[in-house]
């Protein structure tokens, strides 16, 4: 197959190429490649993109999303590759449950999903889970995700044993006693509301620990979905000092602000919350400044009923893989705060890197992962049309700009619109 | 008054807030001569729905209901029935069902009342949502404050308690910005929330700031379970350095008066001579109280004819 007459996002730079796949890998990139092939006149072609942070609720909470329907919300929003965290039913703490989401993944076959392994056993914060035995089933990661591991020595053993088999901790970073219920920022909106708040500290003094977790033990860690000033201010403090920790955001720290929870709309209820106009500012600094390696979604899918209750005890996320592409592209390259080829990076060759993951990239030899986007298509988000299960997504209505046209997988065409 | 649902005084106006003081001290006035068999809301039915304790209100509520002419049903779940058992929009879509004509909810959560009024036909009131607003409270503070001064523009109203759990100090700032007073705040760092001052109160460090040449001195309950969270050692020392007694009254207007939604902790917001003393408006506010929620309750059901 040939993809013919697209700007191609390549070598950071974007040239009109032609692409020619064989065998689920790119064989030839020139100028004009003769031969039959699909014409892609207008669209721009980018590495596979690559989100390290979803949640694809199988095993246990299918009400919510599944491996077959995260994953085609996954290709549709463009993502060749998804990494999904452990709070599943069973939590994924063992082979058992890692081997099961991989052969699922596989009889789906849409895109490759990376199974991410839990820290403890039953995200019970006790014991360390069955860290090399995951790994050997295909986790490319450990996380606690939806909250921190609270005692500090377990975290530091954690981290250690992870690196003897090459994993990275990716690090929820809350502190439970501080937040103590809360659930959006503290802040005029929270005392607006009357919504219980948490203070950004609860994030920050997580961040901090995981960092000098990192520094003392001279290993790596990746911070989650970072939505303060002071922590990319913690962050950008560590890397300049040499500390081996990298960090993701997601489109609605860069998007929205707490003013949206004045509307009592569960879907604006996330955790970590929404914050300040500051912290959005300094969470698109990050990203500007290296600061921040990657846009993640967090895609938590939840049923109606997860969410069409009292903002307190309504469930926590996003549905984020249908958007994640169009916000980041509007919010930062659009807006010009930074160039596409920058913005491609965060979403495919970064977090490739940080977990070792091959694609990312286009070039000779490489997987076939292609992500094809029409730049200059304006759209409105329309949770109706949704391929996930999930359609809670504060940004209903909101007009975008970019949109994904065609996902290729391996050289095989798993989306096209 | 043109609206089907009373959820707070951040969105209402200053013409109908108005509107309930003028009618509420009519009403004021009719309780006064005992006239207790009015027809306003003859053929009506209200339902009131409390997800969390309440003497005071829910009698409140009901009386004005019941001297307005109304059926009236009490419902009470207790708050940990919210978690488990039917949801809050199921729960209205059977009262709905029903054909009630309003209900009066309390919840523990702020926004509750909100969801409610979208799902139901009833009319809603809010009779207290988490630590979001208190409206019909406020309204009685101030049907109190309106009938005492003869007027609340122009007013300095000094609260001092739990502000930061208190619905009942932020509907009344709300209020009574709206309404031209000028309200100033005292809590003890730990319960003192965030952006009151961008919400128009003064944000004061000390008690004698807070009431200084005050007309009004408002205290807020204190509650045990906030001193065991940490946020102050004991009610004694609480009493000691944040109450309201007579010496920290000297620096209040001479005519200055002493207000309290109840139940009162004697002692601690406020000294037992304050509370049973000339410049106390305790029990007034409580007749305040049913007079109001009958204004409102009538106000609400005039528009939906």
């Amino acid at each position: 197959m040939i993809y013919q007459n697209a700007q191609v996002v390549i070598g950071g730079e974007i040239k009109k190429l032609d692409i020619r796949v064989e065998n689920g890998r790119i064989a030839e990139i020139a100028p004009a490649i003769k031969g039959d092939g699909l014409d892609l006149k207008g669209l721009t072609v980018l590495p596979g993109l690559i989100d390290m942070h979803v949640h694809l609720r199988e095993p246990g909470f299918e009400y919510k999303e599944d491996i077959g329907s995260g994953s085609r919300a996954a290709v549709k929003g463009g993502f060749t590759q998804i990494c999904c965290m452990p709070n599943t039913k069973p939590v994924a703490d063992n082979k058992v449950v890692i081997s099961y989401i991989k052969n699922r993944a596989e009889e789906v076959n849409l895109c490759r999903v990376h199974p991410v392994g839990a820290i403890t056993a039953g995200q019970e914060g006790k014991e360390l889970a069955a860290i090399g035995a995951m790994k050997s089933a295909g986790a490319v990661a450990i996380s606690e995700d939806g909250k921190s591991v609270k005692d500090t020595k377990l975290m530091a053993n954690a981290i250690q044993y992870a690196a003897d088999f090459g994993l990275k901790c990716l690090c929820h970073c809350e502190d439970e006693s501080l937040v103590d219920g809360g659930v959006v920022n503290e802040g005029y909106s929270s005392t607006f509301t009357g919504l219980k708040g948490s203070i950004r500290a609860a994030e920050d003094i997580m961040i901090a620990r995981e960092i000098c977790l990192a520094e003392s033990l001279g290993l790596p860690v990746h911070i989650c979905h970072v939505s303060t000033y002071s922590g990319v201010q913690f962050i950008r403090e560590a890397k300049a000092r040499g500390v081996k920790v990298t960090a993701e955001t997601c489109p609605h720290y860069f998007t929205l602000t707490d003013e949206a929870i004045r509307s009592f709309d569960t879907n604006t209820k996330v955790n970590p919350p929404l914050r300040g106009e500051r912290d959005r500012l300094a969470v698109i600094e990050g990203l500007k400044d290296g600061t921040i390696d990657c846009i993640v979604t967090d895609h938590a899918p939840h049923h109606a009923d997860d969410k069409n209750v009292e903002y307190d005890l309504a469930a926590f996320g996003i549905s984020g893989l249908e958007t994640s592409f169009a916000l980041s592209y509007t919010a930062l390259v659009k807006s010009g705060e930074m160039t596409l080829q920058e913005l491609v990076n965060k979403m495919s060759a970064n977090p490739a890197e940080i977990l070792c993951l091959s694609g990312g990239i286009i070039e000779e030899g490489a997987p076939a992962d292609l992500t094809v986007v029409d730049l200059n298509e304006e759209w409105t988000v329309n949770p109706a049309q949704f391929v996930s299960k999930g359609k809670n997504t504060p940004f209903a209505g909101r007009k975008v700009f970019g949109r994904v046209k065609m996902t290729v997988v391996g050289g095989e065409i798993k989306y096209k619109e | 008054m043109n609206r089907k649902d009373l959820l707070g005084l951040s969105e209402l106006s200053a013409g109908e807030i108005d509107e309930i003081l003028t009618l509420g001290l009519t009403m004021k006035d009719r309780l006064r001569k005992n006239q207790k068999t009015l027809t306003d809301l003859k053929g009506k039915s209200v339902t009131t729905l409390f997800y969390e304790n309440s003497t005071r209100t829910r009698c409140s509520f009901e009386l004005a209901a019941k001297y307005l002419g109304a059926h009236v049903v009490n419902i009470s779940a207790a708050a940990s029935s919210v978690t488990k058992g039917e949801t809050l929009i199921d729960t209205g879509k059977t009262l709905d069902a029903m054909k009630n004509d309003f209900i009066i909810i309390r919840h523990p959560m702020g926004g509750a009342p909100k969801l409610l009024a979208k799902t139901v036909k009833a009319h809603v009131v809010s009779a207290g949502d988490g630590m979001n607003e208190h409206p019909t409270q406020a309204l009685l503070d101030m049907l109190t404050m309106r009938e005492h001064f003869g007027k609340i523009s122009g007013l300095k109203v000094a609260i001092l308690g739990d502000i930061r759990h208190s619905r009942v100090a932020k509907s009344n700032l709300y209020g009574l910005k709206k309404m031209g007073a000028e309200v100033t705040v005292f809590a003890p760092r730990t319960l003192m929330p965030a952006g009151l001052d961008k919400m128009g109160a003064k944000v004061c460090r000390s008690r004698e700031e807070a009431v200084e040449d005050a007309d009004a001195v408002m205290g807020l309950r204190i509650q045990l379970e906030r001193q065991k969270g940490g946020n102050f050692p004991s009610l004694g020392e609480y009493a000691e350095f944040y109450g309201v007694n007579e010496e920290i009254m000297k620096h209040a207007k001479k005519n200055a008066i002493v207000m309290h939604p109840g139940p009162v902790n004697r002692g601690v917001e406020l000294t037992c001579g304050l509370i049973d003393g000339d410049v106390s408006r305790i029990e007034d506010q409580v007749l305040s109280g049913v007079a109001i929620r009958m204004a409102v309750l009538k106000l609400l059901t005039e528009k939906n004819q």
